[in-house]
């Protein structure tokens, strides 16, 4: 590989000096926040703050307790996976297909991109008025056809119309770096593959997979926090998590409860079981999957 | 001649702004009334304005109701929260609990050395926000309540008098069954269904939703939905949902559309859908009073009210304090008043109001209009007030994914109710243990 350059500072203030705007911008978003959030999962208070107390493990002793919070802990697992997988294989094959085509690929390229610029919000609802139960184009089709389509009662129906939302979101993005990725492949490794007789699909298994295997795990973790973190604005616009708790992913119970419900003290504490669970699945991927990856 | 015209046109009209501005104190009002409601409140703020000279009141639309709820309270912990907060029926109790932050409607007119007479107010609205001491906390001021509404036109189609609505639960189901004899897909809805089906259906039958009369009475209130009578009515609607009777249309007020795009043939919810239902439904629509079980002495009784009330912010300057009295003196005088209620739909707040609007002959030329009204203006029991709980919020969720749970045959009547009961519990011992002191 290419011969390592590396600088050395004479001064010992200059390197920190130099990383100083990123360190404030991490400390302030990323260190205060999750250190406020910290701290008010332990105190009870009011909407305004006008009565502050402190509560020790309370708020989590509440959560815990909580059946249907637990519940929503399968919900998430499910929707996660969901999301992240199909979101992955379906952009992967996006970009192979969109890789070889020649012309008008700038055309196809925009068009996959496109999704990208809606809002969350705005997903939900585009998917919600295609599923409406009585007035949507796919529900209607699908009454047609003999499959009865209810995502208002039926919670399988909320699920998959959610994870369809979700995944539509974010194909753009995977569809992006999965692009790059392909197309940073030198053609020659490609065309000695071919030479030797490998067909397409052993050339793709053997060749450029394994080349691409770095994007993908990094749009692992990316896709799993997305599914995790971001994905709540969906679930509000598209189901507000019914029917039940059917569709209500953690942290849309968070968004809900913080937001909308006022309970500060709850929500900071959901917060931090989130911050645990994404800390330790992000800790798993990169102590387990990255051993596959090759760079 | 042109540009001379013009600066000496923007030097009067600086001048013209400028001058008031300094003389005047501001009033903040922050609010979540949009499209036509914007332009009501707009209208009102420009009444109070033209009508003395010492004080302006800005109308400021902050987003809907847990939007703009969210805002003040950022706003507050922040110290620069408005002088006025429009905040919906369901949030009242986090208001009331928050006693450093409010200054409560009694106190407002007090300080500012105005008369205050709580007895011009509609008991029915005034007693939802008004303390066990009998001080009101904040001024009702777009209230709407509980009614029944219909499709005349599906009801001729199917072979029913479409001047009489059917008035009790039997009367609904047989109505919903010819309806779809008729070749109704939907033939009855309901949109907030906590509200309509178990909060004002409880007021309606004088039985309390919660105990502690409602959680007027102390914070240690606990739900009281699964009475017999609770477990009969959602046991009859199940029933009606299994034969296509009741189709569920969703949470909040999305089965509203249904009924407007002529989908559903009855539903119940606010009253004020009405102005949505004249100014966009291509039949007529008729209002019925909610309906109820003959046979349950006590009823009917009154509905509960829904919308939202104006609460006066805390930390404000007495000079401030004296303007939002004032406008709220305006807010409530018999002639604005009696406007409002004709002008949105939504229900009067003064009895003079009502008597105004009744003798300018406006119910006769718009019928319907005055059902709402009439549930309202009665003599309300300690169980049929209104309904206070802390976490209310939640609360209605909860209700919203249990029925839900009902409606799609998961659970059984009973079970959904006790857990009803049960979830809701636990929110309101939160809400007790969070607001003990």
């Amino acid at each position: 590989m290419a011969v390592e350059k590396r600088v050395r500072f004479r001064s010992g203030w200059l390197p920190w000096a130099l990383v100083a705007p990123q360190l404030a911008i991490v400390l302030v978003f990323f260190f205060w926040p999750a250190a406020q959030g910290l701290y008010f999962s332990v105190l009870q208070q009011d909407a305004f703050g006008t009565s502050v107390q402190f509560v020790g493990l309370d708020n989590f002793r509440t959560l815990f307790k909580d059946e249907t919070y637990l519940a929503s802990f399968r919900v998430t697992a499910i929707f996660s996976l969901l999301v992240a997988v199909l979101g992955l294989a379906l952009s992967l094959m996006l970009a192979v297909m969109a890789d070889r085509v020649v012309k008008g690929s700038g055309a196809y390229r925009t068009l996959l991109i496109w999704p990208y610029a809606v809002a969350p919000a705005v997903a939900g609802v585009l998917w919600l008025f295609m599923f409406a139960p009585s007035i949507g184009v796919v529900s209607y089709a699908l009454n047609a056809i003999g499959i009865p389509w209810n995502h208002l009662l039926d919670g399988t129906d909320a699920l998959i119309l959610v994870v369809a939302a979700a995944v539509w979101k974010q194909i753009s993005y995977n569809f992006l770096f999965f692009l790059a990725g392909l197309q940073s492949i030198p053609k020659s490794l490609i065309e000695a593959a071919a030479i030797d007789g490998a067909g397409p699909w052993r050339r793709f298994w053997t060749v450029q997979f394994p080349l691409l295997s770095p994007t993908a795990f990094f749009l692992l973790v990316i896709n799993i926090v997305y599914a995790f973190f971001d994905t709540f604005a969906i679930i509000d616009a598209a189901t507000q998590g019914g029917p039940g708790k059917d569709t209500a992913i953690l942290v849309y119970k968070l968004y809900f409860d913080g937001f909308k419900a006022m309970d500060l003290g709850g929500s900071a504490a959901q917060s931090v079981v989130l911050m645990v669970i994404v800390i330790a699945l992000t800790v798993v991927q990169f102590r387990y999957v990255e051993r596959r990856v090759n760079y | 001649m042109k540009l001379k015209s013009l600066a000496l046109a923007a030097a009067a009209s600086s001048l013209l702004a400028a001058l008031p501005a300094q003389a005047q104190t501001e009033i903040i009002w922050w609010h979540s009334m949009s499209g036509q409601l914007g332009e009501w409140v707009n209208g009102l703020a420009k009444g109070f304005n033209d009508s003395q000279k010492d004080y302006k009141v800005t109308p400021v639309f902050k987003g809907t109701y847990p939007e703009s709820f969210a805002a003040a309270i950022a706003a507050f912990r922040a110290g620069n929260a408005p002088h006025i907060l429009q905040v919906f029926e369901v949030g009242t109790a986090s208001m009331m609990a928050s006693k450093g932050a409010i200054v409560p409607v009694t106190e407002v007119f007090k300080t500012a050395g105005l008369k205050f007479d709580p007895s011009v107010y509609v008991p029915a609205v005034a007693g939802y926000y008004t303390a066990p001491n009998g001080q009101m906390l904040s001024l009702p001021f777009n209230s709407s309540t509980t009614v029944f509404h219909y499709n005349k036109d599906a009801f001729k189609a199917a072979g029913l008098d479409p001047e009489k609505p059917p008035t009790t639960w039997p009367e609904v189901a047989r109505a919903a069954a010819s309806l779809k004899i008729a070749g109704h897909k939907c033939p009855f809805t309901t949109s907030w269904q906590s509200w309509t089906q178990l909060e004002s259906f409880s007021a309606w039958h004088n039985v309390e939703f919660a105990t502690k009369n409602n959680g007027f009475n102390g914070l240690d209130t606990r739900l009281a939905v699964n009475t017999p009578l609770h477990v009969r009515h959602i046991q009859n609607l199940a029933n009606m949902s299994q034969q296509g009777l009741f189709v569920y249309k969703g949470r909040n007020n999305s089965a509203d559309a249904t009924f407007v795009s002529g989908e559903c043939a009855m539903t119940t919810g606010s009253s004020a859908l009405y102005g949505a239902v004249k100014r966009n439904a291509k039949f007529t629509g008729g209002i019925g009073t909610l309906p109820y079980y003959p046979d349950v002495a006590g009823a009917p009784q009154n509905t509960v009210i829904g919308g939202a009330s104006l609460w006066a912010m805390s930390g404000k300057k007495p000079a401030e304090t004296k303007g939002v009295a004032l406008f709220f003196k305006y807010l409530s005088d018999p002639q604005v008043q009696a406007k409002s209620h004709q002008e949105t739909g939504y229900l009067p707040i003064t009895l003079e109001a009502f008597k105004i609007t009744e003798a300018s002959g406006f119910y006769k030329q718009n019928p319907g209009t005055d059902v709402s009204v009439n549930q309202m203006i009665r003599k309300t029991t300690d169980k049929s007030r209104g309904i206070r709980l802390g976490n209310f919020v939640q609360i209605r969720t909860i209700i919203d994914e249990e029925l839900e749970q009902v409606w799609s045959g998961k659970k059984t009547p009973e079970q959904g109710l006790a857990d009803i009961k049960k979830r809701g519990d636990v929110e309101l011992e939160k809400f007790q243990a969070a607001n003990k002191g």
